[in-house]
């Protein structure tokens, strides 16, 4: 169970290797990441605020406000960084949002619908009975009410429907890797139950996640295969499933000395 | 479906003394009038230079008619359908129920000259237009006349279209509507033109009458093509415990001009003022709002929103005004530009003037870009960054028209709304 977590690529993977990067005003958050996420698989990145762990989703997602000044990330051997934000996205990457963006006046069966339309030939239409038949299926999964498709993008959902859209979203376009940044925070045990739900019905030997977050709470209810604890802008430590019991259990003072060491 | 004969809304047709009269001192009163000018408060920021319209004649000719009829294609459903080219009715039909008058003007001037004097042009046209506004009266040749007695709801929309053709045409569509006591109506009309280059002008007036506990709601639906130009005077009137809805869509023409008061007129009486305006190249739309509370306890919402594209410029000027003893009156206005461009220009001139005690009152207008967390949220989701833009800008707009509450009326508008858009995204001229 046990592989070394910064093996040679799997050609079937997403391959995070040595990741820098810098705000706009040079400060470095990301100070050599690697990691590989071969299908399959569910790794987990554990570590306390500022470690760099949203960025690192950020940063794989294509968001302009950061600069990669070394490394590289490659999604079944191919190379992101020349890809927009949007043709990551149509390429397999998912990023389920820490903080979901509203979008006034847009409704959400119309957004989803956009994205995955976005996703076929020039000039081939989305089949509308069967998205609908589709999109109610996912929403009963979790349990999101059907008025939902209706109502602008995020905009008056508590914290808990929007995560639970993220996972919506995800389960609609059926990423080939999925990262999901904190979407555990702010969530009651019963929503995070149902996120759970989920994420562990879009587990697939054809699909990698990418799970960061601050507690451990969300990996009692979904198993990673691997745990990377990050501090300072690197993976300072790689383990299974009981590394997350070992961090809820001494806390992240003692990762202080691993990222001295 | 019976077919109302074509040759009862001929011009030719007699008119009662009283019109012949009003018609003359109308065009007196155009001539006499002076031409808006540069500094004039109600047409600050306009380009008064649009106000030149020398150039447009009537038509006697109606034009490619079966044409038209067909591409006339609206609601599924309607309680009625009139079709005008250059203010002749080409085409009518109705399912009406008893009791309800739904008649060209021609034809209601003689079969109902009492009912259409008593409510016909009865308010001072105060936003500016005045004198466009007379050479409207003195020139009408024909319109609509809709009137539902009490207690009558007429269960689907009456659909009216305008077609503008031939070079240089100008027109005058006239629409009247009157709800008795606790009528409902609602309705749509279509101002376009028949081809894409030939400049037309229409001087348009449409007066709403909504009687006690009535519902009255309509829709102005304007995509003339970008060469053409139009005035619309629109005054509503809403008596006790009547619900007015008067809604707009500007999509088309190259000058608009879009005049709407709506008077309060008694206690519980509601008037919703919405518009939707996408102008585009360098398209002007200048609006002007006047939300009259005559009435104590009355209730008025303005919502008004633009999408700027490339060089367009809008004008919007509104002004609640609260009549001394209209106290416990409630009355919103907000203005909201999108720019979606570096060089659009919008000007707003929200404004209140209160008179009366125990009010709620607010007035504000906002211009904003869409934002970058907006389109990166989009963009995550596969959708590429132009139609990131329209999607957000679609729904900009749909917010507005979803407050019609009909969902065949708002198809039929969100439809006009996609035409723009796509018009748009192909760089269309």
């Amino acid at each position: 169970m046990n592989r070394p977590p910064h093996s040679a690529p799997h050609p079937m993977s997403l391959h995070i290797h040595n990741l820098h990067a810098t705000l706009e005003d040079g400060t470095a958050i990301l100070k050599g990441v690697s990691l590989d996420i071969p299908k399959g698989e569910v790794h987990a990145i554990m570590g306390p605020n500022g470690s760099g762990k949203s960025t690192l989703s950020k940063v794989i997602a294509g968001n302009e406000g950061y600069l990669v000044t070394a490394g590289s990330v490659t999604l079944d051997d191919t190379d992101i960084f020349p890809m927009s934000i949007d043709e990551r996205s149509r390429a397999g990457i998912f990023l389920a949002f820490q903080y979901p963006s509203e979008v006034p006046g847009v409704s959400n069966a119309n957004f989803i619908r956009a994205a995955l339309q976005a996703r076929l030939p020039q000039g081939e239409e989305l089949d509308a009975v069967a998205y609908y038949h589709r999109l109610y299926a996912k929403m009963d999964l979790l349990e999101i009410d059907r008025k939902f498709t209706a109502r602008s993008v995020n905009e008056g959902f508590s914290g808990g429907e929007k995560k639970r859209n993220e996972i919506l979203q995800l389960m609609m376009l059926e990423p080939q890797y999925a990262i999901l940044d904190e979407t555990d925070s702010g969530l009651d045990i019963d929503a995070l139950k149902i996120v759970a739900k989920g994420v562990n019905a879009m587990r697939s030997p054809d699909r990698g996640f990418l799970l960061i977050t601050h507690y451990q709470r969300l990996l009692d209810y979904i198993t990673p295969d691997y745990v990377h604890v990050m501090a300072e802008g690197r993976i300072v430590r790689s383990g299974g499933p009981e590394l997350a019991l070992e961090l809820e259990k001494h806390g992240y003072e003692f990762l202080k000395e691993l990222a001295l060491a | 479906m019976h077919t109302i004969p074509l040759a009862a809304s001929s011009a030719a047709l007699p008119c009662p003394a009283w019109f012949t009269a009003r018609q003359q001192a109308a065009w007196t009163r155009y001539l006499a009038a002076p031409a808006p000018k540069r500094g004039d408060e109600a047409w600050r920021f306009s380009n008064i230079k649009q106000l030149d319209f020398s150039s447009f004649a009537k038509s006697t000719e109606a034009g490619p008619a079966a044409d038209l009829i067909a591409r006339s294609s609206g609601l599924e459903a309607t309680a009625a359908k009139l079709i005008f080219v250059n203010e002749t009715l080409v085409s009518a039909q109705s399912s009406l129920p008893a009791g309800v008058i739904c008649l060209p003007l021609a034809e209601a001037l003689v079969s109902h000259s009492a009912l259409v004097e008593a409510h016909f042009m009865k308010q001072e046209t105060r936003l500016g237009s005045a004198k466009y506004a007379a050479w409207h009266e003195a020139s009408l040749t024909n319109g609509m006349f809709i009137h539902v007695p009490d207690d009558v709801e007429v269960a689907h929309p009456i659909e009216i279209h305008h077609w503008l053709a031939g070079d240089n045409t100008v027109i005058f569509p006239h629409t009247l509507v009157v709800t008795g006591s606790h009528a409902k109506v609602r309705v749509v009309e279509m101002f376009r033109s028949a081809d894409e280059l030939q400049p037309g002008l229409a001087i348009a007036v449409n007066d709403l009458s909504a009687g006690p506990g009535s519902k009255l709601d309509y829709v102005a639906i304007q995509a003339f093509n970008e060469v053409s130009r139009i005035i619309q005077i629109n005054e509503t009137a809403a008596a006790r415990d009547a619900a007015t809805t008067g809604f707009i869509l500007n999509t088309g023409a190259a000058w608009v001009r879009n005049e709407s008061l709506s008077r309060l007129e008694g206690a519980g009486a509601r008037s919703d003022m919405l518009a939707v305006s996408i102008p585009a190249r360098a398209q002007e739309y200048d609006q002007r709002t006047f939300q009259h509370h005559v009435s104590a306890g009355a209730f008025s919402d303005l919502l008004y929103k633009n999408s700027l594209y490339d060089y367009a410029t809008t004008i919007f000027s509104g002004l609640i005004f609260v009549d001394e003893g209209a106290h416990h009156t409630d009355a919103y206005q907000t203005c909201r530009n999108l720019l979606m461009s570096d060089t659009c220009e919008a000007n707003s001139m929200p404004g209140l003037e209160i008179n009366a005690d125990q009010v709620k009152c607010s007035h504000g207008s906002t211009s904003s870009q869409i934002s970058e967390e907006e389109i990166f949220y989009l963009r995550a989701r596969g959708i590429d960054p132009i139609a990131a833009r329209q999607l957000i800008a679609r729904g900009f707009s749909v917010e507005v028209v979803e407050r019609l509450g009909n969902p065949a009326l708002e198809a039929l508008v969100i439809r006009f709304i996609d035409d723009k858009f796509a018009h748009i995204a192909s760089g269309g001229a």
